[in-house]
């Protein structure tokens, strides 16, 4: 009996700190989507390091079988939470596809993506491309490499196809930025025509991430925009090459977001505050002691529940590597960025560089002033939640304070030029003259009818 | 004085034990046809001495011969796989498929191990509020991990079993009604010809939409991943027996009618103590049928819509592109294989049950 009293002591003990903190959830079963990519990792590791439990959370992890499936159990509810493209809570939010009010508290990383060609186009890029005293090909690669390429198909007969992940996918807009910065033309989008292939040189269709390899190698697609591990893949199956990576396009570069309905947010603040708490220290544990941990979660994505290919493909990129050719790995220290650079802080101007794409290609059909991105932009992403968040676990003394921009006013400082690709800067602030200062795409008042510009 | 020889009394004695031994023996047949085990009965025969050159035969045909069957199959397989090279190796032969069995199997313990874990867990959550004073608090939350592949399993053999029930429960009166009145079958058959022939992947949009739509809330007694699944399984279901019910019933012995009609029986007992009776064999034979495209049916609306199921981890392990997805695939459709037929045999097993009166 005493032996028991002293068992029961020490569970409360060591129960009682922990509920001393924790907030009175509103709802503590929950159910969160991803799809098989290395950038769900804050989710896993939220999951297997306990981070959940610690806020009492018991929370079931989905994996969902493409954007548009995982987009649909947010909004239905039958899903709580998802590991999102960036594009979606902002598309569904302007009612672009599926009109529903999605918010993130939340932004997932940073980087992580590549674009991949088929080894036939390699070979047909490859003698164009200059060489570098290793004699490896010199990184980053324009897409004007592409061009001959392109035209050669055409002179066939073929058209010359690329696959990316969704319509409002960073993965279509990183694809289109490459093709546009190397002066294709990646085609447009009008509200009648929602192919996106208006006018195009390159055409771009959906293929649902771990599809990818599989359409390159069946030759429906001849290259593609995808996140990790899918263009490692596709050289470890020997069957492409990835021709860039989207650090190359835009140094950090945002990516993945969670997101949740605002009907959710409004319904269980406390719950979505316990859910931003864990996956801060998710994504804080996945970048600790530079890198430190990222062997471990490895481990964890390569199980058949989370991404589950195979552990070494998943390690070529998750542990700062990128192979491009089979035997070229070359260091990329930040290939994936979760936590460094304050990548999980939803800033305004993440959300307002997704919109003047979307409006750029067509997908926003007119012209908006430069106060409409601000309000979009503030509707959706929710820095204060985050920065509540981020607070408590300053308190909590699990996190340091100088790893939060405490004083932003939601935009970083503009993108230097040298940043990207095309040295094109970019300043969220000022979206319509960013929006000119990029020769292809929409500009001003430009519209899209049938298959011209007009204006 | 007594004529009756005593070996004689016990070598008759013998022989009525044998020939109970027999009929017991061919009764038992029954049920190993129904089970699938009919290869028991001939060795069964000869180990009670019953011409034993014949049942040598019987075996052969029955037991030697099947298993000679599955072991040149696994070799072919054996020596054909390695030969074909796929972008994620060679497909796997026996052995790693064995592998990756005992590996779920593995997992499946550990998943085990796991979930007491987080029953602890769910447990010191649920002590936490009771000290706290709040036990409206308190409750129990299922197991949030992955699902071991056993309980997977499980929940495709319950969704295709409650399509099924439902699909049995609206196809076999429609198909009475159709049997009996031929304005009734004139109403229904166009709707059959029509629905008959589409695929489930064209149904499981409509359903999801209409599910989704209709079942708005997240936590009713099923979950709506379970509903949709469901649901397409019995559109897909339905037709088999209410065909088969219907042909049995319109089937019936023109006599059996007139006799009803003499005896003046009323419509519920016409049908409960004649036209069910005599449509049985029938109507079972469409349950069959059913249960067998539902099962069918229901892999692929997993697989399409990611409910929760083999389908689903068929599709997952396709997705993960890992060294060992074939292996698993394998693993899975042999399970599916499996499931099917033991499926069908339960239906045969039934069958038998209920219309062994009408062998007659």
């Amino acid at each position: 009996m005493k032996r028991l009293l002293a068992s029961f002591a020490i569970t409360t003990a060591i129960v009682a700190p922990a509920s001393a903190e924790m907030l009175d959830l509103e709802k503590d079963v929950l159910t969160f989507g991803f799809i098989k990519l290395t950038d769900m990792a804050p989710l896993a590791v939220a999951y297997e390091q306990g981070f959940f439990d610690d806020e009492g959370l018991f929370v079931t992890l989905e994996a969902q079988a493409n954007w548009k499936v995982l987009l649909d159990g947010v909004i239905s509810g039958t899903l709580d939470g998802a590991h999102m493209l960036a594009g979606q809570p902002l598309a569904a939010t302007i009612g672009y596809g599926t009109e529903a009010h999605i918010i993130t508290p939340f932004s997932m990383d940073l980087n992580g993506n590549g674009i991949t060609v088929s080894n036939e186009v390699w070979e047909m890029m490859k003698p164009t491309l200059p060489v570098g005293d290793d004699g490896l090909v010199e990184h980053p690669i324009s897409a004007s490499a592409l061009k001959p390429v392109i035209e050669d198909f055409n002179g066939r007969g073929k058209p010359f196809n690329m696959g990316m992940v969704f319509p409002v996918s960073t993965h279509n807009y990183e694809l289109r930025y490459w093709l546009a910065a190397g002066g294709i033309e990646p085609g447009y989008y009008s509200p009648e025509n929602v192919t996106g292939q208006i006018a195009a040189e390159a055409f771009l269709s959906v293929t649902p991430p771990p599809q990818m390899p599989a359409t390159l190698e069946a030759g429906t697609i001849s290259g593609y925009s995808v996140g990790e591990p899918w263009n490692q893949q596709a050289v470890f199956k020997g069957i492409g090459v990835p021709v860039i990576t989207d650090y190359e396009l835009w140094k950090n570069n945002p990516e993945k977001v969670f997101g949740i309905s605002a009907s959710f947010a409004e319904e269980n603040p406390n719950t979505t505050l316990a859910v931003v708490k864990a996956l801060i220290r998710a994504a804080q544990w996945l970048d600790e002691n530079d890198n430190a941990n990222r062997e471990e979660a490895v481990d964890i994505l390569s199980r058949p529940e989370y991404v589950g290919a195979d552990r070494e493909v998943i390690a070529n990129s998750m542990t700062g590597t990128f192979e491009y050719e089979k035997g070229d790995t070359r260091d990329v220290p930040d290939f994936n960025v979760f936590f460094r650079y304050y990548a999980t802080q939803p800033f305004y101007s993440d959300a307002v560089w997704y919109l003047t794409q979307m409006r750029r290609w067509g997908q926003i059909a007119e012209a908006k002033p430069d106060s409409w991105y601000d309000e979009v932009a503030k509707s959706v992403y929710k820095p204060a939640i985050y920065l509540e968040a981020a607070r408590m676990l300053v308190d909590e003394g699990l996190v340091d304070e100088a790893d939060f921009a405490w004083d932003s006013d939601g935009y970083k400082e503009p993108t230097p030029a040298g940043d990207i690709i095309d040295g094109i800067g970019y300043d969220g602030r000022a979206p319509n003259a960013y929006l000119e200062s990029l020769p292809i795409g929409l500009k001003g008042d430009q519209i899209v009818v049938g298959n011209e510009i007009q204006g | 004085m007594t004529t009756v020889d005593p070996e004689f009394a016990r070598a008759e004695a013998r022989e009525a034990r044998r020939a109970r031994l027999f009929s017991r023996i061919t009764t038992a047949d029954k049920w190993f046809q129904v089970l699938g085990l009919a290869w028991i009965t001939p060795i069964l025969r000869a180990g009670a001495g019953d011409n034993p050159k014949a049942q040598v035969k019987e075996i052969w045909r029955l037991l030697i011969v099947p298993i000679l069957a599955i072991a040149v199959f696994i070799g072919l397989w054996a020596t054909l796989a390695p030969t074909v090279q796929t972008s994620l190796g060679a497909i796997p032969g026996p052995a790693q498929v064995w592998d990756e069995a005992v590996a779920l199997n593995q997992a499946a313990i550990e998943t085990a191990s796991e979930k007491r874990d987080f029953q602890d867990r769910v447990d010191a959550r649920n002590q936490r509020f009771i000290d706290n004073g709040q036990p409206e608090k308190v409750k129990q939350i299922p197991y949030t991990g992955a699902p071991s592949y056993y309980a997977q399993i499980w929940t495709s053999i319950k969704t295709v079993f409650f399509g099924f029930l439902v699909a049995s429960a609206v196809a076999i009166p429609v198909g009475i009604a159709a049997g009996l009145s031929a304005t009734a079958n004139a109403a229904v058959n166009p709707i059959i010809q029509i629905f008959k022939p589409v695929s489930p992947l064209a149904w499981l949009p409509i359903v999801t939409m209409i599910v989704s739509a209709v079942y708005t809330t997240n936590d009713g007694m099923f979950s709506k991943s379970f509903l949709v699944s469901a649901i397409t399984v019995t559109l897909c279901s339905l037709w088999p027996t209410l065909i088969n019910t219907s042909l049995g019933v319109a089937s019936i012995d023109k006599d059996l009618i007139s006799v009803s009609k003499v005896l003046k029986m009323g419509t519920w007992q016409k049908i409960t103590q004649l036209v069910l009776p005599s449509a049985l064999p029938l109507i079972f034979t469409g349950l069959r049928l059913s249960l067998g495209v539902g099962w069918m049916v229901l892999i692929a609306a997993e697989m399409l819509a990611q409910n929760p199921g083999l389908g689903k981890f068929v599709w997952d392990e396709f997705q993960n592109g890992s060294s060992s997805s074939l292996a698993k695939i394998m693993v899975a459709v042999f399970t599916i294989g499996i499931i099917g037929f033991l499926l069908d045999r339960v239906m045969f097993a039934l069958q038998s049950l209920f219309t062994f009166s009408n062998n007659r």
